[in-house]
């Protein structure tokens, strides 16, 4: 079936099938940022946003998001970019494979919540498991992003 | 592994109805956590997103959710976190991530009643109905007591209740499914009403232990009371006697923290 969306900010229109999920679809069409990881909705490895909310592309039928705008992280570089430097700088980022999609998460984090305490970042990012760093790293990077953002 | 043969996104719930009942693997979708999940093929799947039913509204003494809303809505909205403590945004914020709660619905969550929901033991013990489009209205406990039945949850209804409610759980990690949960709820007038989920069956209110405690008995009494009124049983998150211990600590803690 043919489905018309946009995919950072570029109009397109697609031949999917019923069954098909964003996963599979934006990695078919070129997305490699978005990973796979647990394909159960567990793992935060694939997230991405829709119309500006984060949701899980491994559950997302595809056909949902026809005349929605898809943002993955190839859409939103310069934020990353600027995110990823202070995950570097707390030695927070190993493998890398759980990457964009927790930065999918945090830069939604970071539109959604005022001034987030910690307790709150940690609830926010529940749902982004990373095998390799303990997370502590991760925490005091997006510390430091939310403080330079707010300044 | 899930098939899907074809998608379709009726315009009218009685549409929805029709095709929902023309086919046996025809199915609703909600946010297609737990579908997706499984192993199925199915013939027509069918969205409700074109019948308006994303809200959360509330009249003199009811607030109305709508079956499309969801689990994350449900979270943030400011009428279900001032309603009675905010109970029912503290049980769905323990489901999975924020990811997951801007997909997962409220009305697939309640009409696929599972065991393990973090949804109705608030909505068990603030009194919440049911509509259905075919079978109508109903108490959400005469609902939970019926075995699955075709049709499409419309919407959750609460009434506006005065008091105070108080949602816990007992999980091995965060983002793990409960290994028993449960909420209070404490009425002006001196109601109580206490639901226990996850034993691992559907959650279901403990009508004689919230009486001892509206006659003035010892919680320390009253906890006894939960493994005599409700069943428990053994799955791979812990054991009927685990659960029934348990139980005792929850009640105990939930009542601590529901105000005295
Ligand atoms: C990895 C994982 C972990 C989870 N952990 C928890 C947890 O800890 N606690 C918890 O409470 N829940 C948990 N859940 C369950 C989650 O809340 C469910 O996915 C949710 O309750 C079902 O919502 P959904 O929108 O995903 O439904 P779907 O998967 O889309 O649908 C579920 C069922 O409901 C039917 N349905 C959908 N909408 C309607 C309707 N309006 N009327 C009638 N039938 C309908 C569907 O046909 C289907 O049979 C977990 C799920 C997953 C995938
Ligand atoms: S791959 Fe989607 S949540 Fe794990
Ligand atoms: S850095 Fe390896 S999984 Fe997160």
């Amino acid at each position: 079936m043919n489905m018309t969306l946009t995919i950072n900010n570029k109009k397109v229109t697609l031949d999917i099938k019923p069954d098909e999920v964003l996963l599979d679809t934006l990695r078919a069409n070129g997305y490699l940022s978005v990973q796979r990881g647990c394909d159960t909705s567990s793992c935060g490895l694939c997230a991405i946003w829709v119309n500006d909310e984060v949701v899980l592309s491994c559950t997302y039928l595809t056909v949902r998001a026809a005349n929605k705008n898809v943002t993955t992280l190839e859409g939103v570089q310069k934020e990353a970019k600027e995110f990823a430097d202070f995950l570097a700088d707390e030695g927070a980022d190993q493998c890398g494979y759980c990457a964009p999609g927790f930065i999918m998460t945090v830069l939604a984090m970071a539109k959604e919540l005022n001034n987030p305490s910690e307790e709150e970042i940690y609830h926010y990012l529940n749902g982004n498991l990373c095998r390799c760093t303990g997370y502590k790293g991760q925490i005091r990077a997006i510390k430091k992003y939310l403080e330079f953002k707010n300044n | 592994m899930i098939t899907i043969k074809e998608y379709v996104a009726p315009e009218s719930l009685e549409e929805a109805y029709e095709i929902l009942m023309s086919g046996k693997t025809n199915l609703i979708l909600g946010g297609f956590g737990f579908i997706k999940m499984g192993s199925r093929a199915v013939n027509k799947a069918i969205d409700l997103c074109n019948l308006s039913l994303d809200y959360i509204t509330e009249t003199e003494d009811e607030i109305l959710i709508g079956a499309e809303t969801s689990l994350r809505a449900l979270e943030i909205n400011d009428i279900i976190r001032n309603y009675c403590g905010g109970v029912i945004s503290q049980g769905v914020s323990n489901i999975v991530g924020v990811q997951f709660r801007n997909m997962a619905k409220v009305g697939a969550s309640v009409f696929s009643r599972y065991g393990f929901s973090d949804l109705l033991p608030s909505l068990l013990v603030l009194d919440a109905k049911v509509r259905l489009y075919k079978g109508g209205l109903m108490n959400l406990d005469d609902f939970l007591e019926r075995d699955f039945e075709k049709d499409i949850l419309v919407e959750v209804i609460l009434p506006k209740k005065k008091g105070m409610a108080v949602y816990d759980c007992i999980r091995k990690s965060t983002g793990d499914f409960p290994i028993i949960n449960g909420a209070i709820f404490k009425g002006e007038n001196g109601q109580y009403r206490i639901a226990i989920g996850s034993r691992p069956q559907r959650a279901k209110l403990a009508i004689k232990a919230a009486k001892a405690l509206e006659n003035g008995d010892d919680i320390e009494a009253v906890v006894e009371i939960i493994p005599e009124e409700l069943h428990f049983g053994t799955n791979i998150r812990g054991s009927k006697e685990y659960r029934e211990d348990m139980s005792k600590a929850l009640l105990s803690r939930m009542y601590g923290k529901v105000g005295v």
